[in-house]
């Protein structure tokens, strides 16, 4: 099987002013599916910006990066959000929902995007909450949840247009140790499922719970390691 | 639904949610699009009320009616220059009756002011008209109840009266006014019919005024005054050559040298027009204008609104990039939200216009509708506006980067 993820010498460089700070220093990194990856690096070293080019939120200045065999590299902005729609799931450090509308209309978010008629919208979103546990909170806002619960509906909303690849930027972050756990523990189910978890991590604890952990110092890939 | 649709109609959706979510801002900035718009269809309506009005009123003179009298109607000239001319009397109105080819009716007319009385009620000032037979015809008085003169009644000047609808409302009420009598000055003459309502005109009644034949004005006010000479033309297309026969006759009635100025005026309905648009429409054109400035500020009104709000929401902008809404889907949800708030708007100030318009007929002398066109133009100008003020503020949103809208708290 062809792989998920093939980046290659991929570079990113930004300009603050007049001075080049290079994020990314020529990456190669091939992601095949089912993996469960965490990708592990202080602040400062690159994994944000390379998480925003895995996960078509930008791109890179040079390099290629293809997704299914796709070449996203050179894709304008339409196609990219359309692959972000479609092929990729985000879970986010601080959960990331629209806090005026409900858990059930967060999670249809994505397939509005993808123009899926309400009806069946409505019932993939409910399938998606089923299967975080939280079918019983679907009508409540997110000032209205935990800050587990929250995550949860933000991984239901990833999860619902049936991406290939799961994308975590810390997404324990904000959440206490016990409930941090239990997220974790729906990653791994997600896993075992069949999908592919892309995790971007600071902490050790967490990066170790997958089953590859990549290391970023300074724009490049200090280590890759398999458990 | 094709996907496409779907979007739409989810667009429409968002947006509603998002007006309605901060419903202050969204009401304030509405209030801003219905003043202004309220402000030019307003405007637009006592125009057309007032045109209106005016068209009908003269619309009564006929379009192929011409007026022989001493004054003109429009003149730039001083009016004391016409003082010294000599009247226009009933012989002149014979010549032309006997001579004129052109002319299919000429009805020669007079007026006074009279105190009217019926038991004990009194009625002060009101207009008497002195009339031939064909008065109602040259003229399209319409009679309601009874009949209009004869011309028996003309040639022996009975001392018989046709009432205004408004005169028979304030001495008779509901009673039966035909055979009645009613004293004119000092005379009593029998009513013998009651003219169609015709409503106002600038404050002035047209139902209130009384008909009697000519001859008994000259017999019962005084004999010293000037007529007017209604003649009506056979064809319409052929008012100009009837109005230059009308002339020659005139001049040749009262043998008038070639060099001579005409010691009389011909009127006719265009003149009025004329004048009329001469001194209002500059009036029209500044009013409408005001009008369209207090859209404007309206509508840069909605854009700081829409930009404050695009500002605010950069995350949720994020959050929707991030999960796949396109650019212009962006664009779109912020382009619907000032449509909408200016579409409501716009049919909200349509609606207090028709009030406002209500109003001003009942309050003011000047009769006020709200045009058609006013309404289309109203509402069109107002998704105008939405559509104009949105698309910067909306491609503003747009053109944000899902990173640093992630990013932003």
């Amino acid at each position: 099987m062809e792989s998920l993820i093939e980046l290659k010498d991929i570079v990113k460089t930004y300009k603050v002013g007049s001075v080049e700070v290079h994020a990314l220093r020529g990456v190669n990194l091939t992601i095949q599916p089912n993996e469960y990856i965490s990708i592990m690096g202080p602040s400062g070293s690159g994994k944000s910006t390379l998480m925003n080019i895995i996960g078509c939120l930008d791109t890179p200045t040079s390099g290629r990066y293809e997704l299914e065999d796709v070449p996203v590299h050179e894709m304008d902005d339409n196609q990219l959000a359309e692959i972000r729609n479609r092929k990729i799931g985000f879970v986010f450090q601080t959960f990331n929902l629209l806090p005026r509308a409900n858990a059930l209309h967060n999670v249809e978010l994505p397939l509005i995007y993808s123009g899926i008629h309400a009806t069946r919208r409505k019932a993939l979103a409910e399938a998606a909450i089923e299967k975080v546990g939280l079918s019983d909170r679907k009508s409540h806002k997110p000032s209205e949840l935990s800050g587990g619960q929250r995550q949860r509906v933000a991984i239901a909303r990833a999860l619902v247009n049936n991406p290939s690849l799961i994308l975590a930027d810390e997404p324990t972050g904000n959440l206490d140790s016990a409930t941090g756990d239990e997220i974790m523990q729906v990653f791994k189910d997600l896993h075992a499922a069949g999908n592919t978890v892309v995790l971007i991590t600071h902490e050790k604890e967490i990066a170790e719970q997958a089953n590859r952990i990549v290391y970023i110092r300074d724009g490049n890939i200090a280590d890759d390691v398999r458990i | 639904m094709t996907p496409f649709l779907i979007k739409l109609w989810e667009n429409i959706k968002i947006a509603i949610r998002a007006l309605v979510q901060s419903k202050m801002r969204t009401v304030l900035t509405t209030i801003g699009i219905i003043i202004g718009v309220l402000t030019v269809v307003s405007v637009a309506s006592i125009i057309e009320g007032l045109n209106r009005g005016f068209a009908n009123q003269i619309a009564n003179l006929g379009s192929n009616a011409l007026y022989v009298q001493k004054y003109p109607w429009a003149s730039m000239e001083d009016f004391s220059k016409f003082r010294n001319r000599p009247n226009v009397i009933l012989k002149e109105a014979d010549f032309i009756r006997e001579r004129m080819r052109l002319a299919e009716a000429v009805s020669p007319s007079t007026g006074t002011r009279q105190d009217i009385r019926s038991r004990g009620k009194t009625l002060n000032g009101i207009s008497v008209n002195g009339v031939t037979n064909n008065y109602d015809v040259v003229t399209g008085l319409v009679i309601e109840e009874g009949r209009f003169f004869s011309f028996a009644e003309i040639e022996r000047d009975k001392n018989n009266v046709v009432i205004g609808w408004e005169i028979k409302e304030n001495l008779f009420e509901n009673r039966n006014v035909l055979g009645e009598k009613i004293k004119i000055g000092t005379t009593n003459y029998t009513v013998i019919g009651v003219t169609e309502k015709r409503g106002n005109f600038l404050g002035q009644s047209l139902d209130a005024e009384v008909y009697v034949p000519l001859g008994t004005v000259f017999k019962n006010f005084g004999w010293h005054r000037s007529i007017s000479i209604a003649v009506k033309v056979t064809d319409a297309t052929r008012v100009d050559e009837a109005r230059d026969e009308l002339r020659f006759l005139m001049r040749l009635a009262r043998k008038l040298k070639p060099t001579d100025e005409d010691n009389f005026s011909i009127n006719q309905q265009d003149v009025l027009m004329d004048m009329y648009n001469k001194l209002t429409g500059g009036l029209y054109t500044a009013a409408i204008g005001i009008g369209t400035l207090s859209l404007l500020v309206g509508g840069i009104g909605i854009m700081n609104i829409m930009l404050v709000s695009v500002t605010e929401r950069r995350k949720e902008i994020g959050i929707r990039m991030a999960l796949g809404a396109k650019r212009k889907v962006i664009t779109f949800q912020f382009i619907v939200e000032s449509i909408i708030i200016c579409g409501v708007g716009g049919v909200i100030a349509i609606i207090l216009s028709y009030l406002v318009s209500i109003i001003i007929s009942k309050i003011t002398p000047f009769p006020s509708a709200v045009p058609a066109w006013s309404v289309f133009m109203g509402l069109g100008f107002s998704a105008l506006i939405g559509l104009f003020f949105g698309i910067y503020p909306a491609s503003k949103a747009a053109r944000l980067n899902p990173i640093e809208c992630l990013r932003y708290e």
